[in-house]
C-alpha cells in the first residue's frame, strides 16, 4: 500500500464489530436519565449501556455469583465462541462446566469495560446528542469508573453480594478497586498478574500504542469513524508493540528462535523473514478486526490512571482498611510488564490492613499472557481458593 | 531457670491416643497450645497440615507463610491462606500485634537470621511458639563422640553441606536465646525419641539430653 493511500474497509471493523458497539451480540442493559454514571473526569455518563454474558444459573440465596474482569483486548465473551472473530472465549482454560472457575456450580457474570467496543458504551458507541459515535467526545474513564458501571450491572442484576472477583491485568486492578470501593459486596477476590498502580515502564509502553494510533493518518484526530477510514496500519503496530510485552523472551525463543517464515534464507530485504515478525504482523492484523482504535486510547489510558493508593492519602493498606474480604494473588515468574514484586506490594499492603491473604507466584515461561494459558498450578490453585470461598459461604 | 519454675505442659491420654492417628505430635502439641478462635501464623508452613489442623480443630483464622513455591501451591490449592514468602525477609512487612500467635514449626534452624526472626515473632504476635530438633539430645551427642561426624538421623536426614539447617542450636542455647530477646517461656515440653513428651520436670541439662524435638510457648516481656 502506497503511503498516503486511504485504508479502505474490506473487512471493517465498521461491519462486524462496529455492529457490536451498539447492539452486542449480549445481554445489554441500558441506563436511561433516572441512573448516570458519575465519572472521575467529572460530570456524569448518561444514558450508557452496558453488555455482558452470563454462564451457569444464580442459585436461589443469589450467593454464587462470579464476577470476571477482562484484560485490555477482552471482552464480555469469556466462555463463549466469539461472535466477531469466532474463537473460543478468553478464559475457556478456566471457565466452563467443571472446570476452576465451575459454570455448573457458580453464575459466572462477564462485562465489557467501559470505555470498550463490545456492547459497552464507549468510543465507537453513538453518541444520543450527535447520533454519531463518541470518537473523543466521550470523557475518559478510569477503572473506578468500569468498577461503578459494574456495580451498577450487580444491582441490575439483583446480586448485592459476590462469592468471587476475579480477574488478570487490567482485570486484576478491577479487581483491587473492587475490594476497595465495595468491600461488603466481595467475600473473595482474585487479582491475577496485578499491580495496585501502573508503573512508569507500563505507561511508557502504552504510550508507544497510542502514538502509533495517533501518527495513522487515517485515524483522523479520533474521527474516522464518521469519515469512513481506520487506523488499522497505526493500531495494528500498537498491538506488536504491546503483544511483545505479554510474552517473555523465553517463550518468543521457545516458540520461534530465530528461524524463517517459509524461506530457506534471507531475502535482504524488509520482508518478514522471521517466523516472529510474521506472527507479530499476525496479531497486529487480526486485531484490527476486532478491536476499535478509540478504545484502545481509552482502556489504555484507564489503566495509566490506576493508582489505587493515591485515592487513599497514599497507603495502599488503608485502601483495604477493616476488610473482610478474602484474597488470592498470583503472579508469573516470567512475567515482566506485572511483575511479583507488583503483587508482593499488595500482598503488604494486606497484610498490613489485616486482612485475609494468599500469595502464590506460578513457574511458567509464557510470561504476562500466562494467565489466559493453560497452567496446571495456576487452575489449581484457582479451584481451590474458589472451593473454599463456596464452602465459606455455603454454596453447593 | 529451670523447667520447675514454668507450667509443663503434659501429653494427656486422650491427646496421646490422637498422635497415634498419624499427625505429628509436635504439631498436636503446638496446636494445643493454641486458645481456640484465635489469630495465628504459621511461619513456614510447608503444605499446610498445621494450619489445617489450627482451622479445622481449633477454629483457628490460621494464616501461612511458605518459602517453596510447591508448599504455597498445595496449600492454597487446599483453600488455605497462604502467601510465599521468606521469613528472613518479609515477617518485618506484618504490623505490630497482627496476631495472638505466630509459630515457627521446625525451621528456626533454617532461618538465616534467628534471633531477628524470633524478635520479629514477638513483634508480630502476642506469643510466639517455636519448635526446633534439639541437638543436644543424647544421640546426636554419642554419634559425634563415636562416629566423629556431624549427625544425621530420621529427623535430620541431609548431610552437612547440603542441608537448609544451618543455624541448629540445643534446648539450652534455645532458652539463651529467649533470654536475649526479653521473651518469657510460658510452657515447653521436649519429646523423646519416640515422639512423646519428656514427663518428669527435670533440670533444662536433662531435658537437653532427652529431648529430641522441643516446642516452647513464649510471650513478650521479661
Amino acid at each position: 500500500m502506497a503511503e498516503g493511500d486511504t485504508t479502505t474497509l474490506e473487512r471493517p471493523f465498521f461491519e462486524a464489530a462496529r455492529g457490536e458497539a451498539d447492539h452486542p451480540h449480549s445481554a445489554v442493559v441500558r441506563f436511561g436519565a433516572d441512573a448516570p454514571l458519575p465519572l472521575d473526569a467529572g460530570g456524569m455518563l448518561s444514558p450508557f449501556q452496558i453488555a455482558y454474558q452470563t454462564y451457569g444459573a444464580l442459585n436461589a440465596a443469589r450467593s454464587n455469583a462470579i464476577l470476571l474482569c477482562h484484560a485490555l483486548s477482552g471482552d464480555q465473551h469469556a466462555a463463549n465462541v466469539h461472535p466477531v472473530t469466532g474463537k473460543p472465549g478468553w478464559w475457556e482454560t478456566l471457565v466452563g462446566p467443571g472446570k476452576p472457575i465451575d459454570t455448573d456450580r457458580f453464575f459466572v457474570i462477564a462485562s465489557n469495560v467501559l470505555g470498550g467496543c463490545l456492547g459497552t458504551t464507549g468510543p465507537s458507541s453513538t453518541n444520543p446528542a450527535t447520533g454519531q459515535p463518541y470518537g473523543l467526545d466521550l470523557p475518559v474513564v478510569t477503572i473506578r469508573d468500569m468498577v461503578r458501571a459494574q456495580s451498577m450491572l450487580l444491582d441490575h442484576l439483583g446480586i448485592a453480594r459476590l462469592l468471587a472477583v476475579v480477574g488478570g491485568s487490567m482485570g486484576g486492578m478491577q479487581v483491587l478497586q473492587w475490594a476497595a470501593s465495595y468491600p461488603e459486596r466481595v467475600f473473595a477476590a482474585m487479582p491475577i498478574a496485578t499491580a495496585a498502580r501502573h508503573s512508569a515502564q507500563n505507561i511508557a509502553f502504552h504510550e508507544v500504542g497510542r502514538q502509533a494510533v495517533m501518527a495513522d493518518p487515517d485515524w483522523r484526530a479520533g474521527r474516522y469513524l464518521v469519515e469512513g477510514t481506520s487506523p488499522r496500519r497505526g493500531l495494528a503496530v500498537a498491538r506488536m508493540a504491546a503483544h511483545i510485552t505479554y510474552m517473555s523472551d523465553g517463550s518468543l525463543h521457545r516458540k520461534f528462535g530465530r528461524r524463517l517464515q517459509d524461506r530457506d534464507g534471507h531475502t535482504f530485504s524488509f520482508d518478514a523473514d522471521f517466523q516472529v515478525e510474521s506472527y507479530l504482523r499476525h496479531q497486529g492484523e487480526a486485531f484490527v478486526d476486532r478491536f476499535d482504535a478509540n478504545s484502545y486510547l481509552y482502556v489504555t489510558r484507564a489503566m495509566d490512571y490506576f493508582d489505587l493508593a493515591a485515592d487513599y492519602g497514599g497507603v495502599l493498606a488503608h485502601a483495604f482498611k477493616g476488610s473482610r474480604t478474602r484474597f488470592c494473588l498470583v503472579s508469573f515468574t516470567s512475567d515482566w510488564l506485572f511483575t511479583t514484586a507488583d503483587s508482593r506490594a499488595v500482598v503488604h499492603a494486606l497484610n498490613a490492613a489485616g486482612a485475609q491473604v494468599s500469595f502464590a507466584e506460578i513457574d511458567s515461561d509464557k510470561g504476562h499472557d500466562a494467565f489466559l494459558l493453560e497452567e496446571p498450578e495456576f487452575s489449581a490453585i484457582t479451584r481451590g481458593f474458589i472451593d473454599a470461598a463456596a464452602r465459606a459461604v455455603g454454596v453447593a | 531457670m529451670s523447667p520447675r519454675d514454668i507450667a509443663i505442659h503434659d501429653l494427656t491420654m486422650k491427646e496421646a491416643a490422637r498422635a497415634a492417628s498419624g499427625k505429628r505430635v509436635d504439631l498436636l502439641l503446638i496446636a494445643d497450645m493454641v486458645a481456640p478462635g484465635s489469630r495465628v501464623l504459621d511461619v513456614g508452613s510447608g503444605d499446610g497440615e498445621l494450619l489445617e489442623l489450627l482451622a479445622t480443630t481449633r477454629g483457628c483464622d490460621a494464616r501461612g507463610i511458605e518459602l517453596s513455591r510447591e508448599g504455597v501451591n498445595a496449600g492454597v490449592a487446599r483453600g488455605l491462606a497462604i502467601i510465599q514468602g521468606d521469613a528472613d525477609l518479609d515477617l518485618a512487612d506484618y504490623p505490630d500485634g497482627a496476631f495472638d500467635y505466630v509459630i515457627l514449626s521446625q525451621t528456626i534452624q533454617a532461618t538465616r537470621r534467628p534471633k531477628w526472626v524470633l524478635e520479629q515473632m514477638l513483634r508480630v504476635g502476642r506469643r510466639a511458639i517455636v519448635s526446633f530438633p534439639n541437638f543436644g539430645f543424647w544421640r546426636l551427642r554419642l554419634d559425634l563422640l563415636v562416629n566423629g561426624r556431624m549427625p544425621s538421623s530420621d529427623n535430620l536426614p541431609y548431610s552437612w553441606h547440603d542441608t537448609p539447617n544451618i543455624h541448629f542450636c540445643t534446648i539450652r542455647d534455645f532458652v539463651d536465646l529467649v533470654g536475649e530477646v526479653d521473651a518469657r517461656i510460658e510452657r515447653a515440653t521436649a519429646l523423646n525419641a519416640s515422639g512423646y513428651p519428656v514427663r518428669v520436670n527435670l533440670p533444662w541439662a536433662v531435658w537437653n539430653l532427652l529431648g529430641e524435638q522441643a516446642v516452647f510457648l513464649l510471650s513478650r516481656g521479661p
